[in-house]
């Protein structure tokens, strides 16, 4: 069975919640622990959301710089699957396996709200799964989710397609162009601000039309893991 | 010098400054007569704040007793730890139990707003982790001044954030509340959390300290100068105009220390590597090391010196009064000292040994290698001083129950009740408060079955069985200022309400009492008839209560607030999947108001919010009816023959149609014309009046028999008002107005951004 794992800060919040989800896709989770430098032999990895050390520094400064972070840039640089959400994202714009920064919400609060998305990039490893342009619902919940990067980085990020994600209807938190994910050149590692573990089970995701919390959209990204992994 | 026991007997006359720690001059020579000595400053330090009113309960006990006596058999089943703990826990069956507590934290929330609201999220969730639970969600409780007074914007905005930051931080899904706005709480607004945890049975802890030779270990964060005075000088006395600022008084919180509190306890527990436990709160280091010895052997010893300071110039009376969060005692057995301290190191949270159980009886303190404190545990911690207060009936009450609001203009003009239905809808306490709960997190755990604006919170206990609980919290000042007997019974049953819908069957109550001074005999009075209303409500219900707490001493000069009795209610259910919603989501289901309406305005929001009245008597309410709706609601929810219920409270009819649109932005076509009928009340009253035991659920077509079955089998009275109509976008309330859902959502949704954006 394929391996994926979760690695734990001390203020991680929603690691448990991304192993369930990886359950649910059809893969084994698989507990790492930032004070390691093992991955298990994973095949995969997925940063979590939460506030790795209270990020009253920049969020994510300090978790980048973890023992186990030199083996995850490592696995990056090998081409394994790594899926940075929210406080993961922060630490792999601050590791540097992605461009940019994470500032303050423009509107100063904390927000969580069940978020619209487009899917711009399905030649990812967590994004194959999707139909080009799919337009989909997933929780997102932060204080420091605006995207910001220079205007070169930006064009770069734009005309190379690797805006993963934007958000729709709603830019919840000011980030340039509605960015709410990236992706490195090779598509390898993908870091979004929304949170795809929360809408992976019937009855505790997002409100959708048929029916309340039904919404399953954040399923596809493990299973592009997945599927992903099996060409490999 | 130190003020050791040695220069506390040789010097009896030196003078003390009892009466600025708070404590009364009876109070302190009873101190001297326990003593039979003069205390000394580190003893003095201890009694003062362990004497204080929100630590010792001293005006409370006497009324408080009534909720261990009047419990039936059927009361103690699920009863796995009740009043006097840390925090009740009750049998939710599979093995799993449900540990929850509403508490206090309104006067850091007006000095220092931000911090005040996080700590007290802080401090609840402390006292479920002592219980060896694992902390899972939270609500809150909030009341506020006027929302266009220019103070309240600077109270609203410091407490949502300060619950925001600390708990998104800590990882607990917020899963409702409420928040209201009155001129009554404009300078003493509440601020009251709970916290709810679940266990497995076995994994159960308790505060006490047994096992002579036993180490006393403190561990989390350090001990700094924040907090000191909190509960005896702050908590326990009225703002005065003028008087000096209390802000050092409020404690500072820091999430992250925590969130790595809560994860090392609960592999200290799995590690089966704690004899017991108890968090730091209150009166800090003096409460947890009299309480755990008071509840264990009865002795104990500890050098004061070994705790871990942020500031290394506090003196020993401020270590042993200070207030800093994040930190917690454990009684180890020595041979699990170092599994115990491998944990902590994992978790980088510093401990220090402070010293051991012993079997002396007395709580022994040294300061570096002095003696300053020497006494009988038990009379700092349980038998502190017990008042029998004056209580006075109201002078100004009847006047006030004489201007009832059926002397009010009402009018049953189409075009005047569409304005007022709009004008209820936008008025602050009807309004949305999406504003507040969108700054939560609602997610994490992924457990969340239920929260707002459903009307009760839902956790998934066990993923395999879908095992759950649901909770809800309730309480309307406005009632209980008309008579608090009644409105303790109306918040217990709105609770109670709240959880029903949800399909959950209610099974304990956790409280929290929010009063004025009780040095007021009037506000004596409505404590104890509130008190009276709530046991005896919870005995007819046959669900206990299982701990509280009681804040006095809320109001600004003379003036008390409203009596402000907030009831939570847990209930159990057997799977979250089959939980309801409070609005319909399909199309044309039938629509049923379950209950009676009869004209019942009196401290209704119309009232308030049309005429600025408050005045008569409040709804009334029968609790064997409210049982029977339960279970009503239980049966139909378990055959899932209800899409959605609603429960009717502030507002009425109207506003529950209002917000059953709402939550999924599916319309409705509703008739009147058969509760006119039936209960012989006019249009205004179909829709604006509180009767209480009423519900409207939405039922599929094809389950329409059976429901309808059901409540007749069960004598319940039920009217078929409405349909759902996903193809209308608007509430159409026939011969009576028709509006649409995006004016709806609008006029819900303005108020409090309006305020606060």
């Amino acid at each position: 069975m394929t391996r994926i794992g979760v690695i734990t800060f001390p203020g991680s919040l929603d690691d448990r919640d991304a192993q369930r989800a990886i359950r649910h896709a059809g893969a084994e989770a698989v507990a790492l622990w930032h004070g390691d430098h093992d991955l298990h032999d994973v095949d995969a990895i997925v940063l979590p959301g939460g506030f790795s050390y209270g990020d009253y520094l920049r969020c994510g400064a300090i978790a980048s710089l973890s023992p186990i972070m030199s083996e995850v840039v490592d696995a990056a640089e090998r081409g394994m699957p790594i899926l940075g959400i929210c406080n993961g994202f922060q630490m792999l714009v601050e590791a540097h396996l992605l461009p940019g920064g994470l500032i303050r919400n423009d509107h100063g609060s904390f927000v969580c709200r069940d978020q619209r998305l487009r899917v711009e990039n399905t030649d990812t490893a967590w994004t194959n799964r999707f139909e080009s342009g799919a337009e989909i619902t997933i929780p997102l919940k932060n204080g420091e989710g605006g995207y910001i990067a220079d205007a070169e980085t930006i064009a770069r990020l734009e005309g190379e397609g690797r805006v993963v994600f934007r958000y729709l209807e709603v830019n919840p938190n000011g980030s340039i162009n509605d960015i709410a994910g990236i992706t490195n050149t090779r598509g390898n590692v993908v870091g979004l601000m929304p949170h795809p573990e929360h809408a992976t089970e019937e009855g505790f995701g997002p409100d959708t039309d048929a029916a309340m919390r039904n919404g399953t959209d954040g399923l596809a990204f493990f299973a592009s893991a997945l599927a992903a992994l099996s060409l490999a | 010098m130190t003020d050791t026991v040695a220069n506390a007997i040789a010097t009896p006359d030196h003078e003390q400054p009892y009466a600025a720690l708070g404590l009364k001059a009876d109070e302190y020579a009873s101190i001297r007569e326990i003593l039979g000595r003069r205390p000394t400053s580190g003893e003095l330090a201890m009694y003062s704040v362990m004497w204080s009113e929100h630590c010792s309960y001293k005006s409370s006990k006497i009324y408080l007793r009534q909720f261990g006596q009047k419990v039936s058999p059927k009361m103690r089943e699920k009863l796995m730890v009740g009043i006097g703990e840390n925090a009740g826990v009750v049998d939710i069956g599979e093995g799993w139990a449900v540990t929850f507590k509403v508490e206090s934290h309104n006067h850091p929330s007006f000095i220092e707003p931000f911090q005040g609201a996080a700590t007290g999220v802080g401090g609840i969730v402390r006292d479920i982790i002592s219980m060896g639970a694992r902390p899972v969600a939270v609500m809150d409780q909030l009341r506020f001044g006027r929302i266009d007074h220019p103070d309240t914007a600077r109270v609203v905005h410091g407490v949502v954030s300060g619950i925001s930051f600390y708990g998104n931080c800590l990882g607990l899904p917020n899963i409702g509340g409420e928040t209201y706005f009155d001129a009554c709480y404009q300078d003493n607004p509440l601020v009251n959390a709970l916290a709810v945890g679940v266990l497995r049975h076995e994994d159960l802890h308790l505060a006490n300290a047994r096992g002579v030779g036993n180490r006393v270990v403190l561990f989390g964060a350090r001990t700094g100068g924040d907090g000191i005075g909190g509960a005896s000088i702050l908590a326990s006395d009225t703002f005065a105009e003028g008087g000096p600022t209390k802000r050092p008084a409020v404690q500072v919180g820091d999430p992250f220390a925590e969130k790595v509190l809560i994860e090392c306890c609960l592999e200290l527990f799995a590690g089966d590597l704690v004899e017991g436990i108890q968090d730091l709160g209150a009166a800090g280091i003096s409460c947890a090391t009299s309480e755990l010895a008071s509840n264990g052997d009865g002795g104990m010893f500890i050098e004061l010196d070994k705790v871990l300071l942020r500031d290394p110039t506090l003196t020993a009376e401020e270590i042993l009064m200070s207030e800093s969060q994040e930190r917690m005692m454990a009684i180890v057995q020595p041979e699990k000292l170092e599994a115990f301290l491998a944990v902590t190191a994992k978790w980088d949270v510093e401990t220090s040994v402070l010293g051991e159980v012993t079997d002396t009886g007395r709580l022994v303190i040294h300061w570096h290698g002095e003696e300053i404190v020497d006494v009988e545990p038990r009379t700092v911690a349980i038998d502190g001083p017990v008042y029998e207060r004056p209580v006075a009936y109201p002078a100004w009450l009847d006047a006030l129950q004489a201007d009832s609001a059926s002397a009010l203009p009402r009018s049953n003009d189409v075009d005047v009740l569409r304005t007022q239905f709009l004008q209820l809808l936008g008025s602050p306490n009807l309004a949305a408060k999406s504003w507040i709960t969108d700054q939560y997190d609602r997610y994490v755990g992924g457990n969340t079955a239920l929260s707002l604006p459903d009307d009760g919170g839902m956790v998934r206990v066990d993923e395999s069985s879908g095992l759950g609980f649901a909770l809800a919290a309730d309480a309307n000042g406005r009632y209980a200022q008309l008579d608090p007997y009644q409105g303790a019974r109306l918040a217990l049953a709105e609770a109670y309400r709240n959880v029903a819908v949800t399909g959950a069957v209610p099974a304990a109550v956790s409280d929290c009492l929010n009063f004025g001074s009780p040095e007021n005999p009037e506000v004596m009075w409505q404590f104890s008839r509130a008190v009276e209303g709530l046991s005896d409500g919870c005995l007819e219900l046959e669900i206990p209560v299982t701990g509280g707490n009681v804040s006095f001493y809320n109001q600004t000069g003379d003036v008390p607030i409203h009596p402000t009795p907030v009831v939570a209610v847990l209930g159990v259910i057997d799977d979250v999947a089959r939980r309801v919603p409070s609005g319909w989501q399909d199309e044309g289901n039938n629509i049923y108001l379950l209950g009676t309406t009869s004209e019942e305005f009196d401290g209704s929001a119309w009232a308030g919010t049309i005429h600025g009245h408050l005045g008569g008597l409040p709804p009334a309410v029968d609790l064997a009816q409210e049982k029977r709706l339960a279970a009503l609601l239980a049966a139909g929810a378990g055959q899932s023959l209800i899409a959605s219920a609603h429960d009717l409270s502030d507002g009425g009819l109207a506003h529950a149609l209002a917000e059953s649109v709402l939550r999924f932005g599916v319309g409705a076509r509703v008739w009147l014309g058969d509760i006119l009928h039936r209960d012989g009340v006019d249009v205004a009253t179909a829709l604006f009046s509180e009767s209480t035991g009423r519900v409207i659920v939405s039922v599929p077509r094809e389950d329409d028999v059976k429901f309808q079955g059901l409540c007749e089998g069960r004598g319940y009275p039920v009217l078929r008002i409405g349909v759902t109509d996903k193809l209308s976008p608007a509430l159409e309330i026939q011969d009576v107005f028709t509006i649409g859902i995006d004016e709806l959502r609008g006029t819900h949704s303005a108020t409090l951004p309006d305020h606060f954006s």
